[in-house]
C-alpha cells in the first residue's frame, strides 16, 4: 500500500506529542504529590523525586523526538512545499506530518516548562 | 467571485458534477420532494422540529435570554457598589446575585451558545443537511431548556444557591441549609449530559459527516476548533459530574467526602471543581476564537496564513489546558513543587494562544482588508483579549498569585478574557452570520453604534478594577468602607458597566427589531469562501440542494460555477426519492462517501424524555426521592421507546444511488457507523467520570493517614472476586452472542444473552455483598463511603447493560434485528466492554488496594 493511503493515517499521530507531555506532567506531579505527603520529613533529600522527574524528562523527550521525527519525514513527502492545501493525498500527508510536528515542537517547550521545577525546587516546599 | 482567486485547475481523479443541466421539470420535482422530505412543521407543532436549523435557533435565543438575565444581575451588584457602604441589595441577596451570575453566564451562556452555534452552522460549514443526530440535539436543548429556567427561576423564590459559582465545600455543605446548593449540583448535572449529548453530537458530525472530498488538510478552520472543544468537553464536565455526585450525596444522605471530620477533605472538590473549570475556560474560548477565524479571511480577502500553526495551536490548546487547574489553588497549602508545575503549564498555555493571534494579524496584513462590523468586533476582541491573556501570564506566576488572589485583579482579568475572547467573537459571529438565518442582513449602523457602546462601556468597568484588586478590594463582599482609595474606582466601573449594558441593548434591538420591510440579503453577502455561504437567502430547510465535492479550504473562491452546480442538483443526493430525510457519511481522513445515512424527523419524544429525565433531577433537588426515582424509571421508558422507534431502522433495500453513479449502503453496522461511534464517545465521557471517583479514593489516601482503616474493615476480597468473575462471564457471553447473531445462530445468540443477564444480575448483587456483609457504614467514614460509591456506580452502570442485553433478545424477537442488521449488538458489546473495564478497576481498587498498599 502506499504510504499516503488513507488506510495508513490516523488523527491520534497528532495528540501522541500532548499526551506525551500530558504523561510526563501527571507522573510528575503525582510522584511529588506521593512523596511530599507520604515520604518526607523535614530533613530528608529530595533528591530521588529530582532525579525521577528528570527521567520523566529525558523519556518524554525522546519519545517527542521521535514523534516530531516522523511528522517532517512525512511534511517532507514528494517535493510541495506549504501551505498544504491541495486536493491530493500526498497534501494532506504533509499537511498532518507538519501539524505533528508543531505539535511535538509544543509539547517538548511544555515538557521543558515543566521540568523547570527540579532546577527550582530542593524541596517540597 | 473575488478577482484575485483563480479557479482550481480540474484533476484527473476529481469527481465533476453532472456536466448537462438537469432538464427543469426534473430539478422541479426533485426540489419538491427535498422540501416535502425536510418540511419544518407547522402549528403547534412547530415544536417538535429537529432540523438544525430550528433547533440551533432556539437553543442560540435562550442562551442570549440567559446572557441578558446573568447582565441585569450585574448591573444590580454594580448598582450596589457603586458607593460605599451601601443598601441597595442586602448581604444574602448579594450572594445569591454573584452565585446565579457566574453561574448563568458560565453554564447557561458561555458553554451552550458555543453548542448553539455549532448546532446551527456546522451542517452548512460540512455542505451536510443535517447532524447525524438531530433528535438527540433537540433533546439537548429541551434538557437545557427545563434545566436553565428551574435554575434561574430560583432567585426569584430567594431559593438560589449563594455559595459562589464555584460552590466551595463546607460551605457548601455545612453551613447552608435550603435547597440553593442542591439546586446548584442537580440542576447543572442535568445541563451538563446536554453539553455531553451535543458534544458527542459534534465529534461524530465533524469526522462522519464533512463533504465528499474535504479532507482533513481542508476542512474549515471552524470545525477544528469543535472538534477540539468537544473533546475537551468529554474529559472536562465528567469530573464536576463526579464531584457533583459526591456532594450532593454528603448533603443529602450525609457521606462526608468533604467533612474532615469524617476522614474527609473539602480540597478534593476544588481539584474536581477546577480539573473542570479550567478547561471550561477554553472550551468556551476555542469555539468562539473559531468565529473569528472564519471572519478574518473573508474581509482579508484571502486564505488564513497558518492553517496549521492555527491547528497545532488548538490541539495544543486543547491538551495543556488540562495541566493548569491548581493554578485556582494556588493558596490551599500545596507543596511548592506541585505549583511550579502547573504554573509551567498556565505559562505555556499562552505559546499556542498567542501563535493563533499572530495568524490572524498575518492574514490581516497580507490581504486587503474590507471594512465592516464583524471586523470591528473581531478587531475590539483582539484587543480586550489580549490584555486580558497578559494578565493571566501575571497570575500565573504563583507569587503575584498569592497577593492577587480572590481580590477584583482577577475579576478583572477573566472578564477580560471571557468578554473578549467570547463575548465580542460572538457579537462578530452575530453580524457575520445573520443573513444565514432568516436572509437579512442587521443594521451596519446600529452595530458600530453597539461596538463602540460595548467597546468602551467595557473598558471604563474593567480596566480600573485591576487597581480595585491591586489596592486590596475582595471579591463577593457585598459592600466597603468609604475613603480607603476605593470609591472612585468602584463608581467608574458602575457608570463603564451601564455604558456597555446600553451597547448590548443596542446589538440586541437590532437582533430583534422587525426586519418584515428589509429586503433580503444579497447571497453570499461578505464574498465569503467558504461553504455555509452557499445558502439561498432566505435558507430552505433541506440545508443544501445538493451535496458537492470539495476541492479547496476556500471552494467558493475557488471551484469554478460551484453555486450554479449545486443549485441545479448536478452533485451528491440532489433528490429524496423516497422522500425521507438522508445525508452522506463519509471516512474520517479524506471524505470518501461510505454511506447515506437517514435521518430521523420531527417528533415530541425529545422533549417527553427530557421533561421525565429533568424531573428526576427537579425532584431530587427537594429530597423526593421516591417520584424522582418513578421519573427515572419512566424516563427510561421513552428512551426506549425512542430507540426502538426511531433508531436501527431496517431499510427497504441495501443500497442507494446517490448520483453521479454513486451507490452507498444506507444500514452500516459495526465500528464504521455512527452508532457506534456515539457510544464509545459517551462511554469515554462515563469512563472519565468513574476515574475522577477513583482519583477520589486514591486522593483521600494520599492526604489522610486513616483512609484505609487498619485492619481493613472491608469489603474483602470474596464477595468482589466472585463478583468480577460473574460479571466478566456476562461479558464474555454478550460478544459470543454478537457472533452467533451474525452467524444467525438463533437458539445461540438468545441463549448466551439470557445467561448473560443471569450472570449480571447475580454479579452485581455479589458486589453489593462485599461491603454489605462486612458492615460498612458511609455515614460513618470516608472510607466506607468511598467504597460503596464505587460499586454502587459500578452496579448501575451493570443494571443498564442488563436492560440493553433486554433489548437486543426483543429487537431479535420482534425482527427489527437480524443477523444482517445488527448494529444493536454491536453498540451493547461496545457498551460492556466499558462495563468489564469498570468491573475490572472497582475490584482491584477495592478489594486489592488494601492488600498491597
Amino acid at each position: 500500500m502506499k504510504e499516503t493511503a488513507e488506510k495508513r493515517q490516523s488523527l491520534w499521530l497528532l495528540t501522541a506529542s500532548p499526551v506525551l507531555w500530558a504523561a510526563h506532567f501527571l507522573l510528575s506531579y503525582i510522584t511529588a504529590s506521593i512523596w511530599c505527603a507520604k515520604v518526607a520529613h523535614p530533613n530528608s533529600s529530595f533528591a530521588s523525586v529530582r532525579m525521577a522527574i528528570v527521567a520523566y524528562t529525558v523519556v518524554a523527550l525522546a519519545g517527542i523526538a521521535i514523534i516530531g521525527w516522523i511528522g517532517y519525514r512525512k511534511h517532507s513527502y514528494g517535493a510541495a512545499s506549504l501551505p498544504h492545501d491541495d486536493d491530493t493525498p500526498e497534501d494532506r500527508h504533509r499537511f498532518l506530518g507538519f501539524s505533528t510536528l508543531l505539535l511535538s515542537g509544543l509539547s517538548a517547550v511544555a515538557v521543558i516548562y515543566a521540568a523547570l521545577v527540579v532546577v527550582f525546587f530542593r524541596n517540597c516546599y | 467571485m473575488i478577482e484575485a482567486r483563480e479557479a482550481l485547475e480540474p484533476r484527473p481523479d476529481d469527481v465533476e458534477p453532472l456536466a448537462d443541466t438537469p432538464p427543469e421539470e426534473v430539478q422541479q420535482a426533485q426540489a419538491e420532494r427535498l422540501l416535502q422530505a425536510w418540511k419544518t412543521p407547522t402549528g403547534w407543532r412547530y415544536w417538535s422540529a429537529v432540523n438544525n436549523s430550528e433547533v440551533g435557533l432556539w437553543y442560540t435565543g435562550m442562551t442570549f435570554f440567559f446572557l441578558l438575565f446573568g447582565g441585569v444581575l450585574a448591573l444590580l451588584m454594580r448598582i450596589q457598589l457603586a458607593r460605599p457602604n451601601n443598601d441597595f441589595l442586602s448581604a444574602e441577596t448579594y450572594n445569591q446575585a454573584f452565585t446565579v451570575h457566574g453561574s448563568v453566564m458560565m453554564f447557561l451562556f458561555a458553554i451552550p451558545v458555543f453548542e448553539a452555534i455549532a448546532v446551527m452552522f456546522l451542517p452548512q460549514m460540512l455542505g451536510a443537511r443535517d447532524l447525524p443526530f438531530p433528535r438527540l440535539s433537540a433533546f439537548g436543548f429541551w434538557c437545557f431548556l427545563l434545566g436553565g429556567v428551574f435554575l434561574s427561576g430560583s432567585i426569584l423564590f430567594d431559593a438560589a444557591p449563594r455559595g459562589g459559582w464555584f460552590m466551595y465545600p463546607p460551605l457548601t455543605s455545612g453551613y447552608q441549609p435550603g435547597i440553593g446548593a442542591d439546586m446548584w449540583l442537580l440542576g447543572f448535572s442535568f445541563i451538563e449530559i446536554a453539553a455531553i449529548a451535543a458534544a458527542v453530537e459534534m465529534i461524530v458530525g465533524a469526522l462522519k459527516t464533512r463533504p465528499p472530498g474535504m479532507r482533513v488538510n481542508l476542512i474549515p478552520l471552524y470545525v477544528w476548533y469543535v472538534l477540539v472543544a468537544a473533546a475537551m468537553i468529554l474529559f472536562a464536565f465528567p469530573p464536576l459530574i463526579a464531584g457533583s455526585l459526591l456532594l450532593e450525596v454528603e448533603r443529602a444522605f450525609g457521606w462526608p467526602f468533604f467533612d474532615p471530620g469524617g476522614g474527609g477533605d473539602p480540597l478534593l472538590w476544588q481539584h474536581l471543581f477546577w480539573l473542570f473549570g479550567h478547561p471550561e475556560v477554553y472550551i468556551i474560548f476555542l469555539p468562539s476564537v473559531a468565529l473569528i477565524a472564519m471572519i478574518v479571511p473573508t474581509f482579508a480577502r484571502r486564505p488564513i496564513v497558518g492553517y496549521s500553526w492555527i491547528v497545532l495551536a488548538a490541539v495544543g490548546t486543547g491538551f495543556i489546558s488540562f495541566g493548569l487547574w491548581v493554578h485556582h489553588m494556588f493558596t490551599t497549602g500545596l507543596p511548592g513543587i506541585s505549583l511550579g508545575l502547573f504554573s509551567a503549564a498556565s505559562e505555556a498555555v499562552a505559546i499556542p494562544t498567542g501563535v493563533q493571534i499572530f495568524c490572524f494579524i498575518a492574514t490581516l496584513a497580507a490581504g486587503r482588508v474590507v471594512r465592516s462590523v464583524p471586523m470591528l468586533f473581531a478587531f475590539g476582541s483582539l484587543v480586550i483579549f489580549v490584555l486580558g491573556g497578559l494578565t493571566g501570564v501575571m497570575v500565573a506566576v504563583a507569587p503575584f498569585d498569592f497577593q492577587a488572589h480572590d481580590t477584583f485583579f482577577v475579576v478583572g482579568h477573566f472578564h477580560y478574557v471571557l468578554i473578549g475572547g467570547a463575548l465580542f467573537p460572538i457579537f462578530a459571529g452575530c453580524y457575520y452570520f445573520f443573513p444565514l438565518i432568516n436572509g437579512k442582513n442587521l443594521s451596519e449602523k446600529l452595530g458600530k453604534i453597539g461596538f463602540w457602546l460595548t467597546f468602551t462601556g467595557f473598558n471604563i468597568a474593567f480596566l480600573p478594577m485591576h487597581v480595585t484588586g491591586l489596592r486590596g478590594m475582595p471579591r463577593r463582599v457585598f459592600t466597603y468602607p468609604a475613603g480607603i482609595g476605593l470609591d472612585a474606582l468602584n463608581l467608574t466601573t458602575t457608570i463603564g458597566a451601564f455604558i456597555l449594558a446600553f451597547g448590548v441593548a443596542v446589538i440586541f434591538w437590532d437582533l430583534i427589531r422587525p426586519k418584515k420591510n428589509q429586503p433580503y440579503s444579497q447571497r453570499n453577502p461578505w464574498k465569503a469562501g467558504t461553504l455555509e455561504w452557499l445558502q439561498e437567502m432566505p435558507g430552505k430547510p433541506w440545508g443544501i440542494r445538493s451535496i458537492p465535492e470539495i476541492d479547496s479550504r476556500y471552494p467558493l473562491w475557488e471551484q469554478a460555477n460551484l453555486e450554479r452546480d449545486v443549485d441545479e442538483g448536478r452533485y451528491y443526493l440532489p433528490d429524496a426519492e423516497e422522500l425521507k430525510r438522508e445525508t452522506i457519511v463519509t471516512s474520517v481522513i479524506d471524505a470518501q462517501p461510505e454511506q447515506c445515512l437517514r435521518l430521523p424527523g420531527p417528533s415530541f419524544i425529545t422533549m417527553v424524555a427530557a421533561v421525565a429525565l429533568g424531573g428526576f433531577f427537579i425532584l431530587g433537588t427537594f429530597h423526593w426521592w421516591w417520584p424522582a426515582l418513578a421519573s427515572l424509571v419512566l424516563a427510561t421508558g421513552v428512551i426506549v421507546y425512542w430507540l426502538w422507534t426511531g433508531t436501527a431502522i431496517i431499510p427497504e433495500k441495501d443500497e442507494k444511488d446517490v448520483g453521479l453513479g454513486l451507490k452507498l449502503p444506507i444500514y452500516v453496522s459495526g465500528p464504521q457507523s455512527v452508532g457506534w461511534w456515539a457510544m464509545f464517545i459517551t462511554m469515554l465521557a462515563v469512563l472519565t467520570a468513574y476515574i475522577c471517583l477513583v482519583f477520589g479514593y486514591f486522593f483521600f489516601w494520599t492526604v489522610r493517614p486513616d483512609f484505609i482503616p487498619r485492619p481493613t474493615p472491608g469489603p474483602g476480597v470474596f464477595w468482589p472476586a466472585i463478583a468480577a468473575a460473574l460479571l466478566l462471564s456476562a461479558w464474555g457471553l454478550t460478544l459470543l452472542a454478537r457472533r452467533w447473531n451474525a452467524r444467525d445462530w438463533s437458539t445461540g445468540f438468545y441463549g448466551a444473552l439470557l445467561v448473560a443477564v443471569a450472570l449480571a444480575a447475580a454479579g452485581g448483587v455479589a458486589l453489593l455483598a462485599g461491603p454489605w456483609v462486612t458492615g460498612l457504614n458511609p455515614t460513618r467514614h470516608v472510607y466506607p463511603a468511598t467504597v460503596w460509591l464505587l460499586i454502587i456506580w459500578t452496579v448501575f452502570l451493570v443494571m443498564v447493560g442488563i436492560i440493553m442485553q433486554f433489548y437486543c433478545v426483543a429487537r431479535r424477537l420482534a425482527g427489527r434485528m437480524t443477523s444482517r442488521y445488527d448494529i444493536d449488538i454491536w453498540v451493547v458489546a461496545l457498551y460492556w466492554h466499558f462495563c468489564a473495564l469498570m468491573v475490572v478497576i472497582t475490584v482491584a481498587v477495592v478489594a486489592g488496594f488494601p492488600l498491597v498498599r
